[in-house]
């Protein structure tokens, strides 16, 4: 794929980047209707930039999860183009598919682990999709890998509940050992669909910090689904705020005003006085 | 909690640290294995009479096929069947019946202790001896015929439906019991309005169950005397007449089948 | 049953006015239910008049279940020998078939688990297999293999396999339907391939349900097993059949009381050992 391709503009405008980098996330008339004629994205073009904390603003409903979800195919396009590393990620299939995804790592509202497994079990499987599966039967894992997944649970403060059962774990705990299963697939891309939303405030600041520094040391982009506003204006470069299944504003967290916020959510009585 | 920094020394640690050997569990699959290897051995199950019996198989696959369809047998089957869905029915009924109250008292939370284990050990002999047993007892007892399948099934489904009830009414909510008592209802009402309802719904799944059950022992206790498609069955077996065994076969599949689409539909109806 | 309505209010005109009157259920309810009380009482019916009562049988029976017992007590234990190794028989019989069923089952299970198995056709002939398996009881499974492998334990054996697939599969097939999709959709994302999203995502959630099956089917392929027997297919059976063909009610009373025994341990056992599964 050429890499100068003029970037379309969305409707507030941010001053984008002339260049787009494979690094980027570029979505082109993304539509999704579950039910024909009900369309959740409609038409949807954006670029999400190759570095940094991207946050996805907006109320339930209104299409923030089916889009995150249909960059890692986890929900299928009804037509549109993404375009990542150089790929379509919309028309993959299969193996190409499946070698796409574990370069992508999600973290989930309700951190979808498996809750029978040990803590480290769990963040080995994030390796699952460079194994064949009579190792992972065997439970061969790399030395490698395994090292580098206690060095992730020390980094994050859980280096005693290695070989505890998942399900032992607090929510915010578990939430870290999702974060680090994500980041054992040397991902080149992290999508974070309301990290946040199942955990208490100081707990999620957490989080965000933890998603925020990922950003910046990897050096990889982070999008992250999430409807706490101050969550979002505190830890985002950007923030694309939709409604109704479009974009209705994108840029950096100093230009979100009130006026936006009554556009995507609607209604005034919300906001603070 | 504030994050530490990747990159504070740490002792290396190993694939054997993160999945620690858990010697017990080793143990029982080898155990299991050596003791698969033995029993087949004890049983004489050897790979020669494996391979002569595939070769039988398939003649005596080859005899039973196609099924006889021929009218007097036909008429027979469907005299035995239908032999086979009364026992069903009746043992049905009579079981549920009978394990209503015997269900009651066996539950612990309902009865005094004395009461409720008597139940309870009763309800575990009933359960112990399978049916087809009990039918050659009742067939000593009361002759050759229906009688003794029915009264053999009634035995099993007081046992199997005494105990789900009596599980069912040990789960309910007392809180619920306690405020129908609170109004000073007497122990019948109680048991109306306030344990019924909670069970209520489960019971008839259970019904319904030990319907599909005895419907399926009832086709076997004809073997024994005690009546049904069970009886035609090992006749026309001891006879060899192996096609009208295929015939019956189909036929028991195909009610079984009927009634599991049946009892869906009641089911739903008693939600 | 999302939008039927679970109770009614019925509008009667009573005197000048118009009353609400509550109804525990729907008319289309009522009729439901009627229809199936209606149904069961035909049936019952039905099937009290056309069963064969030979009333002198009837008025016979207390004597008949008296001699019985008597004949029964004391135990012929000069018979126990053959009990024993009956027992045995019986044991191994219930265990290797409880085994054979669990490895054949596994597959008939994935296939009938409608999140596992997209194919509708594939979900159908699984459930056609297991429906098959569960409807033939153990003791035809027996006639069935006794004619081609020739009496003795290995015909009981496969007859407890494979009347236990219907049963092992139908349980373990509803608890695969019943695995949370969260962690699932978690390996899926990273990019796992079929067979190690099974192995992490669906096994896991899968075991306790597993060996609790287990556990329970042999607990039940015990009683099956002895009965075998009055076929041919080995066991304890072929000592029972001995007795009472032979009219000899104390070496029967022996086995029956083997059999009780037995059957009352494994049940201690096994509701022992699920309770410490989960």
């Amino acid at each position: 794929m050429t890499t100068a391709e003029p970037l379309a503009r969305s409707a507030t405008g941010n001053g984008g980047e002339p260049h787009v980098s494979p690094r980027d996330v570029v979505i082109r008339g993304l539509r999704k209707e579950y039910r024909a004629g009900q369309p959740v994205l409609i038409d949807v073009n954006v670029t999400i930039a190759g570095k940094g904390l991207t946050a996805i603003i907006g109320p339930s409903g209104t299409g923030k999860s089916t889009l995150i979800r249909c960059i890692n195919r986890l929900v299928d396009p009804t037509s549109g183009q993404i375009l990542f590393m150089g790929r379509d990620l919309a028309t993959l299939k299969g193996g190409e598919l499946r070698s796409a995804r574990r370069t992508i790592g999600m973290v989930f509202q309700e951190y979808n682990l498996v809750e029978r497994l040990s803590v480290i079990e769990n963040l080995l499987c994030g390796r699952l999709g460079y194994m064949p599966w009579w190792r992972v039967f065997l439970r061969r894992f790399s030395e490698a890998d395994v090292q580098r997944a206690f060095a992730l649970l020390e980094a994050v403060g859980l280096g005693e509940m290695a070989t505890r059962r998942a399900d032992a774990l607090s929510g915010g705990q578990r939430q870290r050992v999702g974060i680090c299963r994500a980041i054992m697939q040397n991902p080149d891309l992290i999508l974070a669909d309301e990290p946040t939303s199942s955990l208490d405030p100081k707990t999620s600041v957490e989080i965000m910090e933890i998603l925020e520094r990922l950003a910046a040391d990897r050096d990889i982009p982070v999008v992250v689904n999430i409807h706490n506003v101050e969550l979002a204006k505190r830890f985002a470069d950007r923030i694309i705020g939709m409604s109704k299944g479009v974009i209705v504003f994108d840029g950096p967290p100093s230009a979100l005003e009130d006026r936006h916020l009554i556009e995507i959510y609607g209604g005034q009585g919300w906001l603070e006085p | 909690m504030s994050i530490i920094l990747p990159g504070a020394a740490q002792p290396p640690r190993t694939l054997r640290e993160a999945f620690p050997a858990n010697w017990t569990v080793r143990a029982l699959w080898l155990g299991l294995a050596l003791y698969v290897i033995y029993a087949a051995g004890i049983l004489q199950i050897t790979w020669a009479r494996f391979i002569i019996g595939l070769d039988q198989g398939g003649k005596f696959l080859g005899r039973m096929w196609p099924p006889n369809m021929q009218a007097q047998k036909v008429q027979l089957i469907t005299e035995g069947m239908l032999e086979s869905l009364q026992i069903a029915v009746l043992a049905t009924a009579f079981g549920v019946l009978l394990a209503l109250p015997l269900g009651l008292l066996a539950a612990r939370n309902l009865t005094p202790a004395w009461a409720s284990w008597t139940a309870r050990a009763l309800i575990a002999l009933l359960r112990t001896f399978h049916p087809v047993i009990v039918a050659i007892l009742f067939v000593k007892a009361v002759g050759f015929g229906a009688l003794a399948g029915v009264l053999a099934l009634v035995v099993a489904s007081m046992g199997f439906v005494g105990k789900l009830f009596a599980e069912a009414i040990e789960e309910i909510s007392m809180k619920q019991v306690e405020a129908v008592r609170a109004t000073g209802a007497g122990f019948l009402s109680v048991l109306i309005m306030g344990v019924l309802p909670q069970v209520m719904a489960r019971f008839v799944g259970f019904i319904i169950y030990q319907l599909d059950s005895n419907l399926r022992n009832s086709t076997m206790v004809g073997i024994v005397g005690g009546g049904g498609i069970g009886a035609t069955l090992f006749t026309a077996y001891q006879r060899f007449d192996y096609d009208v065994v295929l015939t019956i076969l189909l036929v028991i599949i195909a009610i079984i089948m009927l009634f599991e689409v049946v009892s869906t539909r009641i089911r739903r109806v008693f939600q | 049953m999302t939008g039927v309505p679970v109770s009614s209010v019925a509008h009667m005109a009573v005197g000048t006015g118009i009353t609400r009157q509550w109804q525990r259920f729907t008319p289309a309810e009522r009729l439901g239910r009627y229809a199936v009380y209606l149904l069961s009482a035909v049936a019952i019916i039905w099937s009290l008049r056309t069963i064969e009562v030979i009333p002198e049988f009837l008025y016979d029976a207390p004597a008949q279940t008296y001699d019985l017992f008597e004949r029964m007590w004391p135990f012929d234990w000069r018979f126990w020998p053959t009990v024993l190794s009956g027992l045995i028989e019986t044991l191994h019989t219930a265990t290797l078939g409880t085994l054979i069923a669990l490895v054949l089952a596994a597959p008939v299970a994935l296939l009938a688990a409608r999140n596992i198995t997209r194919s509708v056709a594939l979900n159908q002939l699984a459930n056609l297999i297991l429906v098959s398996s569960r409807s033939v009881n153990s003791l035809i499974w027996a006639l069935l293999f006794v004619a081609i492998f020739g009496p003795g334990a290995l015909a009981g054996t496969l007859a407890i396999a494979f009347r236990s697939i219907g049963f092992v599969g139908k349980l373990l097939g509803e608890a695969i339907e019943e695995a949370q999709t969260g962690p699932i959709e978690a390996l899926t994302a990273a990019g796992a391939s079929r067979m190690a999203i099974l192995l992490k995502g669906y096994w896991p959630q899968v075991e306790p349900s597993f060996w609790s099956v287990a556990l329970f089917r042999w607990d039940i392929n015990v009683r099956e097993s002895a009965v075998l027997g009055l076929v041919g297919a080995g066991g304890i059976g072929v000592a029972l059949d001995t007795a009472t063909s032979n009219l000899y009610w104390d070496q029967a009373g022996l086995v029956l009381a083997t059999i009780f025994t037995v059957v009352v341990l494994t049940e201690i056992v096994t509701s022992r050992i699920r309770s410490k599964l989960i």
